[in-house]
Formats: structure tokens, sequence, C-alpha cells
């Protein structure tokens, strides 16, 4: 999963889209998974990071983790 | 030979505008207006040409010099040419930008004439204009690649039933110059074809409606196919008649694509509009182009691309600024400010046509 290059983010979680003027707000994961995605880190080592730093369950993780990308590309915000 | 100071310094620019009725249906002469003074700064004398009395920007005397009343586009060329002929003896107008639709004609048919007195313009032909008028929209778009919804040019509004039993509804009835409806049903499209033809005359153009995504394109035309600024808005917030109230700059290179090749198709010269639709599938319809600047003009000077400024610079035959790149992200959120004037004003416009 690829965030569009053009894509611009900002550390309170504001999501904007230029080349649709869309923008879109996150919670504070949301914005770090995003700010990771940005830097190019492949899924594997985003999921690592989030295990290694909150208490959550790795099953947890995966149901969110998918559900987030499907809102992602729903929002037209991934490069497929 | 002696020169005194004051005839050492240039001449300050005297630009006439059109369009100052800055209500909830827009013209484009305010912003206009704008952008040349944030352009030139105060090396700029802007004179407004109103056909109303209650037109907002003539009441604006911080953005507008002296305003006159000039004749409607039904009385004709002569009293046009009159009334300028006057004006410019008082003002010296270097180059004239008009505004609306309605009254290009006119002002092409005279641009010979605004000339010879000293008054530049930078307008499109006649037959540009025709071209992409919405009656010819269609036949314009299948000749040149461009999507354009399919419509149905009617004179009776008995007409309407045949059009919706080919495009379906929901349909769009467009006036001739301006204004268009949604229609959901039969009676609503009746409804909005006498409200049309009542205002603007016939003929009514009946649109199939193409679901999607409003974006308007504003765009410079050099007259040599050359589209020397384009600048993509989506828009954020719609009023009831159709008009963006908010929007966004936006960067997409299908966008760009497609003002270059119509200003290339049409060798288009000055302003223009495109408005577009984005449908599901990304394919980009262009619902109308207009012949001028819109309202919303002053965004491309907030994204880094003075249109209005590097129109009068191709008037005057000026080097023009580069337009490289734009800021996307330029948001404009449009407000209603009730400007308080006294009676004095506004009688002495009426009376006189001059403030």
């Amino acid at each position: 999963m690829k965030l569009k290059s053009n894509i611009a983010t900002s550390e309170n979680g504001f999501i904007f889209n230029p080349a649709t003027g869309d923008s879109f707000t996150s919670n504070g994961i949301a914005a770090e998974i995003l700010a990771y995605m940005k830097l190019a880190e492949t899924e594997q080592e985003i999921k690592k990071r989030i295990l290694d730093k909150y208490e959550v369950e790795p099953s947890q993780l995966e149901r969110d983790w998918d559900d987030y990308m499907l809102q992602l590309k729903e929002a037209n915000l991934l490069d497929l | 030979m002696y020169v005194s100071q004051d005839q050492q310094k240039s001449k300050a620019l005297t630009i006439a505008v059109t369009g100052l009725n800055a209500n909830d249906n827009p013209g484009p002469g305010l912003a206009v207006i704008r952008a040349l003074r944030e352009g030139f700064r105060d090396e700029l004398r802007i004179i407004g040409l109103a056909y109303e009395t209650l037109e907002p920007a003539i009441y604006l005397k911080d953005q507008i010099d002296k305003t006159y009343q000039i004749p409607y586009p039904s009385a004709g060329v002569k009293a046009l040419v009159e009334r300028l002929n006057y004006i410019q003896e008082n003002e010296n107008i270097d180059v004239l930008i008009p505004n609306f639709d309605a009254e290009l004609y006119n002002f092409i048919k005279i641009e010979k004439e605004l000339l010879s007195v000293g008054i530049k313009t930078f307008l499109p032909s006649h037959k540009q204009l025709e071209e992409r008028d919405k009656v010819n929209l269609k036949a314009f778009g299948d000749k040149n690649n461009f999507k354009i919804p399919a419509d149905e040019v009617i004179f009776k509004s008995s007409d309407i039933e045949a059009s919706a039993e080919k495009f379906g509804y929901p349909l769009l009835v467009k006036g001739k110059f301006y204004d268009a409806y949604v229609v959901q049903n039969a009676s609503d499209a009746h409804k909005a074809f006498h409200k049309l033809h009542a205002k603007w005359g016939l003929p009514i153009i009946i649109q199939e409606f193409i679901k999607g995504t409003e974006i308007n394109i504003a765009g410079l035309g050099d007259g040599k196919g050359n589209a020397i600024s384009v600048i993509p808005m989506r828009k954020m917030y719609i009023t009831e008649k159709g008009k963006a109230w908010a929007g966004i700059t936006i960067e997409d290179e299908k966008l760009i694509a497609l003002a270059q090749d119509f200003a290339k198709a049409t060798n288009w010269k000055g302003g223009f509009e495109l408005e577009i639709m984005k449908n599901d599938k990304g394919d980009l319809y262009i619902m109308e182009v207009n012949p001028r600047f819109p309202a919303w003009i002053y965004l491309t000077v907030a994204s880094g691309q003075n249109q209005p400024k590097a129109l009068v610079d191709l008037a005057l035959g000026n080097p023009i600024d580069e337009f490289s790149t734009y800021k996307t992200g330029k948001m404009f959120i449009r407000y209603a400010w009730d400007n308080v004037v006294d009676v004095e004003e506004f009688q002495k416009f009426s009376a006189f046509g001059e403030l």
C-alpha cells in the first residue's frame, strides 16, 4: 500500500489531496501511520512499529489496518 | 527645454472594467479590479462601467476611481460608441476589459473604433465567441474531440418531452446567456423553460445531466493557440444558482492539458473559463465555456498567476510574466458585506450616470 506522492499531511492529522481538493481529518494513530507511509516504509515495517509501541493484539491490528487501508482507498489517497 | 517633475512621471495606467454586479450571481468586475490593483499597485486608475444603478462595486470608492453608466447591449453599438467616446474624452482609458457574456458581441464589433481613440482590448473574435456558444457547444466538442454532454436546442416548451425521452431525468435546462436549472420532472422542466425564456429569451438548451465533481478552470489565451495561464479550481460550496461560493485550487495534469487543448483548438484570445464535470471514471466533460474571466479570478492571483494583469500586458504589448507553477490548496471563501452609502451618491449616479 503506497500513499500517492502528492498527498499532503500534517502532524495534527489533516490530509489534503491536491488533485481533487478533498481534505480529511484523522486521529493520532492514523496520522502516525500516514507519516510512516510517506517515509516509504513497508506495511510490515509499519505494523512492527505499532506493535512495539502500543499495546495491541496482532489480530486487532490486522483488522484495523485492513479497515484503514479501505478508507484510504475509498478516499482516493492510495497509489494502486 | 524645461520639463516639470510631474510631466516626467509616467502616466498612471487607466483601465475600464465592466461586470460590477458583485451580487449572488456575481459579475467578475470586482475580482478583476482587485487583481489589477495588486498587479499594478499605485500606478493604476480604475474606471467602472455599469449598466444598473445598484451594481455594488460602483459604490466601492477604494476600488473604483470613477464609474460611468453605459447603455445596455440591446441599445446597439452606436449608443455604446457614443458613450465610450464621451468617457474617453474625460478619462483617457488605456485598456478596457468587458466581463459580461452578453456585452461581448458589441465590444468585439467596436474593437477598431476603440483602438482609434486609444482604448486597447484583448478579446476573442466573433467566430471564437460563436463556436463556444451554448447553442453550438456540442458541435464544437465533436469537431475538436472534447467531451460535451448531449443537448438539444429548443424554441417551444412542448419540445421538452422529446428531449426528456431521449436523455431521461434529471435534465439540465439552460438559458441562452446565463442560468441553468437541474430538473427532476416535466413540471419543473416547463417552469424552468418559462423562467429562462422570460429572462434571457430563446432558445433554451436542454442538456443531458452528468453526475460528478464540479471543477472550473480559469485560463488566458494569447490568440496564437497558447494558454499562457491555466488554474483549475474545485467548487467547495455551491449556491442555489450553481455559483461557486468557496473553492480550492487543485493539481491535475488532465485539466491543464484540456485547457491548453481548448486554447490550441480555438486560438483563443483573452480570458476564458471552462466549466467541467468530472465523472466517477475521471472523464472530463466541458459543460460550458465562458468567454471571459470568472468571478473567482482573484484566486489565480492568490495562487501565483495574475491573469487579469497578464491580459492587460498582452493588450498593451508588454512582456508578460512567465507562469510555470501555481500553488495548490489555495482557497477562496466569498462573503457578503453591507456597504453603506448616502442616498446622494445613489442619486448622483442615477441622475447623471457618473459617480
